[in-house]
């Protein structure tokens, strides 16, 4: 099925301090299809987080949404009230954060814990109903049923990641946004908890938004990737493409300066550093550090072109 | 932390956390009413037989007068002076104590430290009060007692919460990384001390002060309350057991007793701004995200 | 056979209190020599026993059994000028690029104190020239980052003066503990660039702590790979990596996300159950309850080394019918060229 199930177009999310605007997501547009997982990849300072927040309509000020459509399901979600965009939350669109530990309340059960979001949201249940749903929630994140009448710090580090998956589904909502969900996780647990994930997006048809800066997990977790870089959207694709064929070139830099196996002693980084979201520099917001930045680049930004169908680049190398 | 542009930077800060400056503006008008304010009054005025007894505030005695002829404006005017370089010296000794036991126990332990825990965890056992009156009273000539005599006794209990506040603050960060890096870069324990941990402290230094400072305006309002002390010079506490000797509620001085009560409020209140000022100063620092 | 410059010998870290302690490392002996410039990664998980072998060889912690020694002589024996020997001689570069800086002073500070107390200068002009030198060599701009407070520069940057410290004192031995795992993606290759340079251009042998494999293959020729304080596989990095022996080594090859699509997580015969229950110490090998081959022996009595090849050894009784090595000389698996 390639139908949209959220639609972002030409979002800007900035904060304001002393200083000026912070530009932390500068006019970026994305679809996101039905059981598609995509992943939204980006360094520090790339707005990829400000995005996760931004998609739940959780910014606070200093920071605001400029302007921008998200349709979710046919609904632009920045004309919502906030009443409406409540009951959005966690029954169409959930978030499974970063850092569950400080997510979970420390002195509530879990069964409690996995409850309390979908009766906030007036759903009636028996006390078997709840028993039985708390099971069934438990069971589809691989965790034993003993766990429903544990406290959070019972758990081991991976077990409370679970628990926040487990929440984020609890309402089968159309649209997950993981939040760098395994990055406080070991390389083990980090593998298990993603193939749960992955595992409960094919039973439930879930779409799911994967935002992180490891490229290694996004190439062994999601269909589609989106790069991120200083707040603007740099290359969209399917992520075979984009890794055999990476058209950007902080896309390229970023690939070739990954470790594998077949490159031991190979050291190539990007040089220089990410610039200021406050003063970002002119034209393309990249060609202060791209080797293949030419005059236009430093005086026009590029438009974010569908070059291909479902491959889009925002670069002058493909669309002037 | 925006530690450059001195002054103008200062009144920033200030006009971003209102009750540090709330704090700070109550006790500067104090400390002008008690000092500059006594150039325009005569001190004989604060002292019995002065004047005609009994008086309410008018224009001739703006603040009354009270049983034995004091006129109450330079009574408060000098009683708020002497109270509150009490409460200050008996604050800097505290603290200074403080600081050094606070420190050397924080971050060397070892037997110092054990000892000076016996004796903080023993005088936060003994009512301080009750010690500070039984060393009051076994002070020969108690009628007679300066400033400073009180302000030593005062300081006897007044070393002990600020050594507990640093003691912990410094244990807390003697495991940070940047001390870490200080050793490896050949520093000795003294130099961290003083040149890593203290500059960091400064503002739990400075609540310690506040609170220290507090304690000792308290603990000489307590004694003089009661009687101990010197009961002839002006002092808040004095004035508050003369009040009561007289029996002013019964008689109905209303204004010796509103006044030193408002005078005293106004020294807890300012004190507990700077402390709750400085406490939002203290804290976000280590938030502080790049 | 000189001195050794650092060494664990039978080493036991115990955190905790009597009845709820925790064994952080587990009877390990390691020899480091001063002349042997090598890269050394030490691998493992949270609660491997990794940074605390970082801290007992740094002196921050104290051993529970066994001795810590500096050039032959117990760490919590230095005096004086002993000491001072060992502060100058044994650096580190610790993870967090915020922590190690003082907020209160700007980051000149990180290399102008050790330039100070150490005499790597004659006067103020030298010791300006060392660290714009140092800070060149990261890939920095003096005139960007020096007169700058921390909370001025970005993390990358940080990290990379903490790299151009060790750059500029040249020590004798650098333990670094997760020097690039809060860093950018971008900017890790830059910064281990610099510290194989350190390595290779001055000969300083380095301990690279890591839970991350690729970084620690990348960058290093030796390998120690600890699980619950125990050492599981040790040796060639190539080797280990390529053709791990280890069922937990080959837990950890296979759960390294390859930045390749076509490269999927490692084959599941090697996905074990998770395991649940909050660890004990206990008897036999640490890795039993979650290995798939574990024998009746693994429970009662730890595995010894095993050596299947000469530059390789393995804690494991799958390997059994191979030499034995004795733990107290681990380090002899690392001379193997």
């Amino acid at each position: 099925m390639s139908e949209p199930v959220l639609q972002v177009k030409n979002l800007k999310v900035y904060y304001y301090v002393e200083a000026g605007a912070v530009k932390a997501v500068d006019d970026v547009s994305f679809t996101l299809d039905f059981g598609v997982k995509m992943g939204l990849v980006g360094e520090s300072g790339s707005g990829k987080s400000t995005m996760a927040f931004a998609l739940m309509r959780m910014i606070k000020p200093p920071g605001k949404i400029e302007s921008g459509q998200m349709i979710l399901d046919g609904i632009d979600l920045l004309k919502l009230s906030e009443e409406k965009m409540r009951q959005t939350r966690l029954r169409k669109l959930a978030m499974i954060p970063q850092g569950a530990m400080n997510a979970l309340n420390p002195v509530m059960r879990i069964d409690k814990q996995l409850i309390d979001g979908m009766l906030d949201h007036g759903v009636i249940m028996s006390k078997e109903e709840r028993e039985a749903r708390v099971a069934q929630l438990l069971e589809m994140v691989d965790l034993p049923p003993k766990v429903a009448k544990m406290y959070p710090h019972e758990l081991s580090g991976g077990m409370q990641q679970r628990v926040t998956v487990a929440q984020s589904i609890s309402m089968e909502p159309d649209v997950i946004i993981a939040d760098e969900p395994t990055s406080a996780l070991d390389v083990v647990i980090q593998r298990q908890v993603m193939e749960t994930i992955n595992r409960l997006q094919q039973r439930l048809g879930l779409s799911i938004i994967l935002i992180g800066h490891d490229m290694g997990l996004m190439a062994q977790s999601v269909d589609r990737l989106a790069v991120m870089y200083a707040g603007k959207m740099m290359e969209i694709g399917e992520t075979h493409a984009m890794f055999r064929d990476p058209l950007h070139p902080y896309t390229r830099l970023l690939i070739e300066s990954l470790p594998v196996l077949e490159n031991k002693g190979v050291f190539s980084g990007i040089p220089g550093i990410t610039p200021s979201l406050l003063n970002p520099p002119e034209g393309c917001v990249f060609h202060t550090r791209c080797p293949k930045a030419w005059n236009l680049c430093q005086e026009a930004t590029p438009e974010f072109v569908e070059i291909k169908p479902g491959r889009w680049v925002a670069c002058h190398l493909h669309t002037a | 932390m925006q530690r450059g542009q001195g002054f103008k930077g200062f009144l920033n800060y200030i006009r971003r956390n209102p009750a540090f400056g709330g704090g700070l503006l109550i006790l500067l008008l104090l400390l002008l009413f008690s000092t500059v304010a006594g150039y325009f009054v005569p001190k004989e005025g604060a002292y019995p037989l002065f004047t005609t007894p009994k008086q309410k505030p008018s224009a001739e005695h703006p603040f009354g007068t009270d049983s034995v002829g004091r006129d109450l404006l330079p009574t408060l005017i000098y009683g708020t002076r002497m109270t509150l370089s009490i409460g200050m010296i008996a604050g800097c000794i505290g603290l200074g104590v403080g600081t050094v036991l606070g420190f050397m126990t924080g971050y060397f332990g070892g037997l110092f430290d054990t000892i000076v825990k016996f004796f903080v965890d023993v005088l936060m056992t003994i009512p301080s009060f009750l010690l500070l009156i039984t060393i009051s009273a076994s002070v020969p000539n108690p009628e007679e007692m300066s400033v400073i005599q009180m302000a030593l006794i005062l300081s006897l209990v007044s070393w002990v919460q600020p050594t507990r506040a640093i003691r912990a603050q410094v244990l807390s960060m003697r495991e940070r990384a940047f001390v870490m890096m200080a050793k490896l870069s050949g520093m000795s324990g003294m130099e961290i001390i003083i040149k890593e941990l203290m500059p960091n402290l400064l503002p739990y230094l400075a609540i310690s002060l506040a609170g220290a400072v507090n304690g000792g305006v308290l603990g000489s309002l307590g004694l003089q309350t009661l009687g101990i002390g010197n009961l002839r010079e002006p002092s808040l506490g004095m004035t508050i057991y003369w009040l009561r000797y007289y029996n002013a509620f019964l008689q109905g001085y209303w204004w010796w007793i509103i006044e030193p009560v408002i005078v005293i409020a106004a020294i807890f209140i300012a004190f507990l701004l700077i402390s709750i000022g400085l406490d939002e100063f203290a804290n976000p620092r280590t938030r502080r995200t790049v | 056979m000189s001195t050794p410059l650092l060494e664990l010998r039978k080493v036991t870290k115990i955190f905790g209190s009597r009845h709820d302690y925790t064994v952080a490392l587990d009877d390990m002996t390691l020899v480091l020599d001063e002349y042997f410039p090598k890269i050394i990664a030490v691998v493992g998980e949270s609660g491997s026993g990794k940074t605390t072998t970082g801290m007992l060889l740094l002196g921050f912690y104290g051993p529970t059994m066994g001795q810590v020694l500096f050039r032959g002589r117990p760490l919590r024996e230095l005096r004086g000028a002993e000491l001072f020997r060992f502060r100058r001689e044994v650096q580190a570069v610790f993870q967090d690029p915020f922590a190690v800086y003082n907020p209160f002073y700007k980051v000149d500070n990180l290399l102008s104190i050790p330039i100070k107390n150490f005499k790597l200068a004659r006067s103020k002009a030298e010791a300006r020239e060392l660290m714009e030198d140092a800070l060149e060599r990261v890939g920095l701009r003096p005139e960007e980052t020096l007169g700058r407070y921390p909370h001025q520069l970005s993390g990358g940057q940080r990290q990379r003066i903490a790299v151009a410290r060790a750059l500029l004192l040249k020590p004798k031995f650098l333990i670094t503990d997760e020097p690039v795992s809060m860093v950018d993606a971008s900017l890790r290759s830059t910064i281990l660039k610099s510290l194989r340079a350190l390595n290779q251009e001055f000969g300083v042998p380095i301990l690279y702590i890591t839970h991350d494999l690729t970084t620690a293959y990348h960058i290093s020729d030796y390998i120690i790979i600890l699980y619950h304080g125990s050492v599981m596989e040790a040796g060639n990095v190539d080797s280990i990596i390529r053709k791990p022996n280890h069922p937990y080594t080959k837990l950890l090859v296979s759960s390294i996300p390859w930045p390749d699509p076509d490269l999927p997580w490692g084959g599941t015969e090697e996905m074990i159950q998770k395991s649940q229950v909050a660890f004990k110490a206990i008897t036999g090998c640490k890795f039993a309850p979650r290995c798939p081959y574990k024998m009746d022996i693994c429970e009662t009595k730890a595995p010894e080394l095993f050596m299947p090849e000469r530059d390789r050894v393995v804690a494991c009784y799958l390997y059994r019918d191979h030499t034995v090595l004795p733990r107290e000389e681990l380090s002899s698996v690392f001379a193997q060229a």
